[in-house]
């Protein structure tokens, strides 16, 4: 089947089996590789991109049901040169360790900030609770987040 | 014991004791970090392995003519075609086989049984499920208890020599010195209890991509290790390649904590096949293979006793342990040392007597021992320790801090010989239990205890003042399959002062590229953001033994400090050489020569690396670099003091914590930000463990916890919230004075969750509940009534 998809922004139109998965499609066929594989399940989120800006869980879609979409993989966070306020926190607070958790959670964070700017620690730990992390221990993931919250903040006053 | 390391360096260089940002950050934020399934070669094909559905069988046939059938099959593996060429069965990390691929009888669900080798992943496994396999099913051992029962099916009876389900017996201490002391007590104390088996299930699963070259037989396998220098020495071994032609390449690592250790069957398969087909081949774990295949931790089923005296003095300890190794005896652990370092159970106590007897089973269940976030069964004896200290103390009728602070060994006492053989290089107990007694209030909680709770919920207090040894070796006692620990350290100053250091450990996450950056800025007064740092990569980085046990900062890292004090060295002679000067005429500071008295009259580090390569005297050897082998003249010893609050609701055996404090000494911090964020992810796991997260198995040998639907891990939501102190007492043994930190909390943690449990309930007779503290279980010790696992 063809399958047409805007991911980062730019046009993809490709040949794909029908039970091709989501997260293959974009690792493989479009060569995407920041986004990870940890579970097969639905549980660990590694896999979290944003489909019309909403995350969702790769592994557990077809590459034919993201048709007609636009995607936001990690490596589209980057804008005009510049690292994403959340991407500059994560680094900031030590919100990694090994990494592969990162993309998803970053990708989380930017959709939570994006319809909450102001989040609580509460409302920061609900919305990464489908992301699994076996480093941090998340305190300075959440910190993280907070901080560019804040970060975005000032940008909309300046 | 300082309360704080000063940095001597400005922030900028980034020497020691600077929270400097992380280096590797840049590329993982950017989704550009290298990980093995990112790694695609031209005409790599793809593996995938069929297991086997049940616990214990012999394989009356293997049918795939329907698999070789499919489009896009290039080849199916059988551990018949492996015997042909001798590779069938390998060796484990303790000195047992394993099969790669099962050729007589299949002993664990999940067991390798065949692999398929096709053009895509998919096809690879549609081809699985076209395999067909006769078994004739044996029972199940699902237990150590059970397999050392009198005409209990034999499970390793291909095995020569074999006649039980023994894997090892093992002791340690002094067994007559341990009567004498127990036959003293005014009270004996004793504790049952059983550390489940667990699984580190780092965020990326395991995996190869095996490419050997048909033209020139090298072999370069991509491969998620945590110790590539010793696995290119034991591929070499066990499939007879000459290991100048093996490159063994770990790329990034999305975590290891012990699970990427072990040499597993797939690994096997993937290069034996990339060799006879001529193509490179991947394989990558699913989570499911992942969990019940390969590296699972603890599993230590322990009888601790403490002899006491009646004013409140521990006279002796006795431990006797049943491990429960699985199908195959493979725990990743040094040679000598059959329980691993279980017998560091004295822990952070003095007495005079100890004696541990352990024993290890073979089961239906799948191989591993891996130290999980651990030295090699540390977790387990402190937990033993910890958990007893507090029954004792109970037993007695005194306060567990109280009783703790009574048999301390004290600060004068080091270096302390421990009755099992250990010596500890420095401590001071009393001031860590105290500053984390001060941090949470420990009298007010006791005090909120004791008080009416509202809500009818019960109060407990845990405290866990854990002692780790961590950083094998020496090389006299400590090998693993002959292999000495030792690690090492290549340092080059380039022309223009910046430098390249390559390790022969491996980061899964720790920050190496950072921490170890800033040892040589500490060292060299080179900025830390000038030092590339290198490793995983067999061709390019000097030999050692890899991460695992914390011991990259305490052997790694001490290699790291001499070979640049060896540079520095040179570097004087060099500087004397462009002043003029004698050099011992030469003072140093950061970053810079100068003469004695003259401060204006000096040269920096990178005037003289530049003169290395172009002004150095006629009877000195160009360039500005070395190596050196460290081989560690003793362990290191962490140690700190844990305490939990936490509220049980009795109505439902429901816990949650309340406030956590945690207090770590792990003397010098090369970078506190990255020392806390490895106690934070430490002490998330230890609640893991504590609360939710085990791996077990029904009556059939079929394996709960296969996925992260039924395995389950924290996420931020059920995390708690903690607070890190810190005090310092460096290792005097130690280049830098530090001594590991990575595997603290989860090894001192548990005992803290489970202990305040306990105490919350201690009034109500509940004297244990095993790991995980689930809320059926805590209902069930509240009501004394029996229930499920």
């Amino acid at each position: 089947m063809e399958v047409t998809v805007t991911v980062n922004g730019v046009e993809y139109r490709r040949e794909t089996e029908p039970r091709r998965l989501l997260v293959d499609f974009i690792r493989t066929d479009l060569g995407l590789t920041g986004t990870h594989i940890g579970c097969d399940t639905t549980s660990c989120g590694a896999c979290t991109v944003l489909l019309d800006g909403v995350p969702v869980k790769s592994c557990t879609m077809f590459a034919v049901q993201a048709n007609g979409h636009e995607l936001t993989t990690v490596e589209g966070l980057r804008r005009d040169g510049e690292l994403s306020p959340v991407q500059a926190a994560f680094k900031e607070h030590h919100g990694l360790q090994c990494g592969f958790c990162t993309p998803g959670m970053m990708l989380v964070a930017t959709a939570l900030l994006g319809a909450n700017p102001d989040p609580t620690e509460d409302e920061v730990r609900w919305a990464l609770s489908g992301n699994i992390c076996r480093c941090t221990g998340y305190a300075n993931i959440v910190k993280a987040i907070q901080s560019a919250a804040a970060t975005m903040h000032e940008g909309v006053r300046a | 014991m300082t309360t704080t390391h000063q940095p001597t360096t400005p922030f900028d260089m980034g020497g020691i004791g600077h929270s400097v940002r992380r280096k590797e950050d840049d590329r993982f934020i950017q989704g550009a970090g290298r990980y093995l399934d990112d790694i695609q070669l031209p005409g790599m094909l793809h593996m995938a392995i069929l297991r086997s559905p049940i616990a214990h069988g012999r394989i009356l046939s293997i049918d795939a003519s329907e698999a070789e059938a499919m489009d896009g099959v290039v080849a199916v593996v059988t551990g018949e075609m492996l015997a042909a060429h001798d590779l069938a069965w390998m060796p484990t990390l303790s000195g047992d086989t394993q099969a790669v691929l099962a050729t007589d009888k299949v002993r664990y669900q999940g067991q390798e049984v065949a692999a398929v080798i096709a053009t895509d992943p998919y096809i690879a496994r549609d081809a699985v499920s076209a395999i067909f396999v006769d078994y004739e099913e044996l029972p199940a051992i699902t237990s150590p208890q059970q397999a050392l029962e009198e005409g209990a099916v034999l499970i390793r009876d291909e095995k020569e020599g074999q006649t039980d389900n023994v894997a090892y017996t093992w002791e340690a201490g002094d067994r007559e010195a341990t009567d004498e002391a127990f036959a003293k007590a005014d009270l004996v104390v004793t504790l049952d209890t059983h550390y489940p088996r667990s699984h580190p299930a780092p965020l990326e699963t395991c995996g190869v991509v095996a490419d050997v070259d048909p033209a020139t037989g090298e072999a370069t396998i991509y491969l998620t290790s945590q110790a590539p220098h010793a696995h290119r020495t034991l591929f070499a071994i066990v499939a007879g390649l000459p290991e100048e032609k093996i490159r063994i390449i770990s790329p990034d690592i999305g975590g290891g904590f012990g699970n990427k250790v072990p040499i597993y069957p797939g690994y096997v398969v993937a290069t034996a096949a990339s060799l006879l087909i001529g193509k490179p081949v991947k394989w990558v774990e699913s989570r499911s293979e992942n969990l019940i295949s390969t590296g699972f931790a603890r599993d230590f089923h322990m009888h601790g006793e403490l002899a006491l005296t009646a004013d409140g003095k521990i006279l002796g300890l006795r431990a006797s342990i049943l491990s429960d190794q699985g199908a195959f005896y493979a725990d990743a652990q040094p040679t000598r040392f059959r329980a691993g370092l279980f017998h560091i159970c004295t822990g952070s106590y003095d007495f005079g007597a100890a004696h541990v007897a352990a024993k290890g089973a073979f089961t239906n269940k799948a191989p591993g021992g891996v130290a999980y976030r651990c030295s090699f069964r540390v977790t387990e004896a402190s937990y033993l320790i910890e958990r007893l200290v507090q029954n004792a103390a109970y037993e007695l009728g005194m306060d567990p801090a109280e009783f703790r602070m009574k048999n301390f060994i004290r600060p004068e006492q080091f270096p302390y010989l421990s009755p099992t053989g250990f010596v500890y290089d420095s401590g001071d107990y009393h001031t860590a239990l105290r500053k984390a007694m001060e941090m949470i209030d420990y009298e007010g909680w006791r005090r909120r205890q004791r008080e009416p709770h509202p809500e009818g919920k019960l109060i407990g207090i845990g405290i866990a003042s854990f002692t780790e040894v961590v950083g094998a070796g020496n090389s006299r006692t400590y090998d693993i399959a002959g292999l000495k620990m030792i690690d090492s350290a290549e340092l080059r100053i380039h022309p223009t002062g910046k430098a390249i250091l390559k390790l022969g450990v491996k980061s899964q996450g720790q920050g190496h590229e950072t921490t170890f950056a800033q040892i040589v800025a500490e060292e060299l007064g080179i900025p830390f953001s000038d030092v590339k740092v290198q490793e995983g990569d067999t061709d390019n980085t000097p030999y050692g033994l890899g991460t695992y046990a914390s011991r990259s900062t305490p052997v790694a890292g001490a290699a790291t400090a001499v070979v640049a004090r060896q540079i520095r060295e040179k570097a004087r002679r060099l500087a004397a050489h462009l002043l003029e000067a004698s050099p011992d005429d030469l003072e140093w500071e950061p970053g810079r020569f100068f003469v004695k008295g003259v401060p204006d009259k000096g040269v920096t580090i990178q005037e003289i690396a530049f003169a290395a390569y172009t002004d150095f005297p006629e009877d000195m050897e160009a360039g500005l670099e070395g190596v050196h082998y460290y081989d560690p003249p003793n362990m290191t010893y962490p140690f700190g003091s844990y305490i939990v609050v936490v509220e049980v609701d009795p109505e439902d055996g429901t816990w949650k914590v309340l406030d956590m404090v945690a207090v770590d000494d792990c003397g010098v911090r090369i970078n506190p930000m990255i020392v806390e964020g490895q106690i934070t992810g430490g002490l998330t796991e230890g609640f893991a463990k504590a609360n939710m997260q085990w791996i077990t198995f029904d009556e059939n040998g079929n394996c709960i916890g296969s996925n992260f639907l039924d395995y389950l891990v924290p996420t931020a939501w059920e995390t708690p919230r903690f607070r890190l102190g810190e005090t310092v007492t460096p290792s005097p043994h130690h280049p830098i004075g530090a001594k590991g930190v990575g595997e603290s909390a989860t090894v001192g943690s548990p005992a803290a969750y489970v202990n305040a449990v306990i105490d919350a309930l201690w009034s109500k007779g509940v004297r244990n509940i095993d790991m995980p503290v689930l809320p059926h279980r805590v209902w069930g010790a509240l009501n004394g009534v029996e229930v499920a696992p």
